[in-house]
């Protein structure tokens, strides 16, 4: 007669659970503050060239993007292989890009408008001729701050 | 008889916050924009003519549509470039030589105010011009940029040391209003003299 009697069915203690909401909303305030907002779904394939003498855009707000590449694979048999130009979430043509300009600068506070900025994501097999153009085009339309979108790590006497 | 009210279960409490970071981790991006920033010449007045450089002043780099660099010095023989040894090249174009080199591009006496003393500087007129046909390629481009600024900043970052003890970058992101002013006089006695030019076809449309 033992005063501790052994249940026979005791198998392992379950583990609480009461915390994983804890962790999974730990995991999305991460989240929730260190990402911004995807603006656009990308049409041409970019892939940036590298460069060196690099600086970060701070303020997201103050930036718009003009995106130049080929279309994607999916979208190449509609609209060929030429390098285009992608304004918000369509094809555009040169001409295009003053209205998209302005349209862009009238919603930054006005205070500010003068540090707007357009961001320049070009695709580094992309001719200049197009790339040319547009910045012709963003001359007239005075958005003479411009950015050319690279990533870091370039070494000229490494080639790449 | 006071009835319990009955607990509500917060075991799904989970499943709702994982529904809320899977919704933020494919809406979201992480990356941060970064590049080279430039600034565009305003648009040319039809009426206002081009300032006239002396010839000597100018570094010209050229990139044709197969990519290939072609440096243009006055008095010296056109050259191929190579994109290893552009920005030491550039560099010593633009490293203010005085008393006056005829190799090397003039230069001009100008103030600068360091820490409260005025200190004279030989400031060069050099500039360097890039010019490239429409057939170039983007990466090319911006591998040229990208040293034709990298000499400008080098070029700084010497003068900074000598008269502030630290790079143009420390100097312009410190909060310290005498560093900042700092900041402006190197900008000022090394100008960022890249110029781009009005736009030529040469190799026809690409």
């Amino acid at each position: 007669m033992s005063k501790f009697k052994k249940d026979g069915k005791k198998g392992l203690p379950a583990i609480s659970t009461a915390s994983l909401p804890d962790i999974i909303f730990m995991l999305l305030f991460f989240f929730m503050v260190s990402t911004v907002m995807r603006e656009v779904e990308l049409k041409v394939s970019v892939k940036a060239p590298k460069a060196s003498e690099v600086q970060k855009l701070e303020d997201k707000s103050l930036v718009s993007a003009i995106y130049i590449g080929k279309p994607t694979k999916v979208l190449a048999k509609k609209w060929g292989d030429e390098d285009r130009i992608q304004l918000n979430d369509a094809f555009a043509e040169v001409n295009e890009i003053r209205g998209y300009v302005e349209e862009k600068v009238t919603k930054i506070p006005e205070y500010k408008r003068k540090k707007h900025i357009v961001s320049m994501k070009v695709d580094s097999d992309a001719r200049m001729g197009i790339v040319t153009d547009v910045k012709q085009e963003l001359r007239k339309a005075n958005a003479l701050k411009i950015n050319y979108s690279t990533l870091r790590g370039f070494d000229a006497n490494k080639g790449e | 008889m006071k009835r319990e009210t009955p607990e509500i279960s917060a075991g799904s409490m989970a499943d709702i916050a994982f529904l809320l970071l899977i919704f933020f981790l494919v809406t979201t991006t992480m990356d941060v924009d970064s590049g080279i920033v430039r600034k565009l010449p305003p648009p040319l007045d039809i009426e206002v003519d081009p300032p006239q450089i002396n010839k000597r002043n100018i570094y010209t780099v050229l990139i044709n549509s197969a990519d290939m660099i072609l440096i243009t010095v006055k008095g010296q023989d056109p050259r191929p470039g190579n994109i290893k040894t552009l920005r030491s090249d550039v560099k010593e174009f633009l490293r203010p030589h005085y008393p006056d080199d005829p190799r090397f591009p003039e230069t001009e006496k100008i103030e600068l105010d360091v820490k409260g003393r005025t200190i004279p500087y030989y400031k060069t007129k050099g500039v360097v011009s890039m010019q490239n046909d429409r057939g170039t390629s983007y990466k090319i481009y911006i591998h040229v940029q990208n040293e034709l600024a990298g000499a400008v900043r080098e070029l700084r970052d010497e003068l900074s040391k000598e008269y502030y003890n630290m790079t143009f970058k420390e100097l312009l992101d410190s909060d310290n209003e005498s560093d900042k002013e700092g900041a402006k006089q190197i900008q000022r006695a090394v100008p960022m003299a890249i110029s781009e030019a009005e736009p030529a076809d040469f190799g026809g449309k690409q």
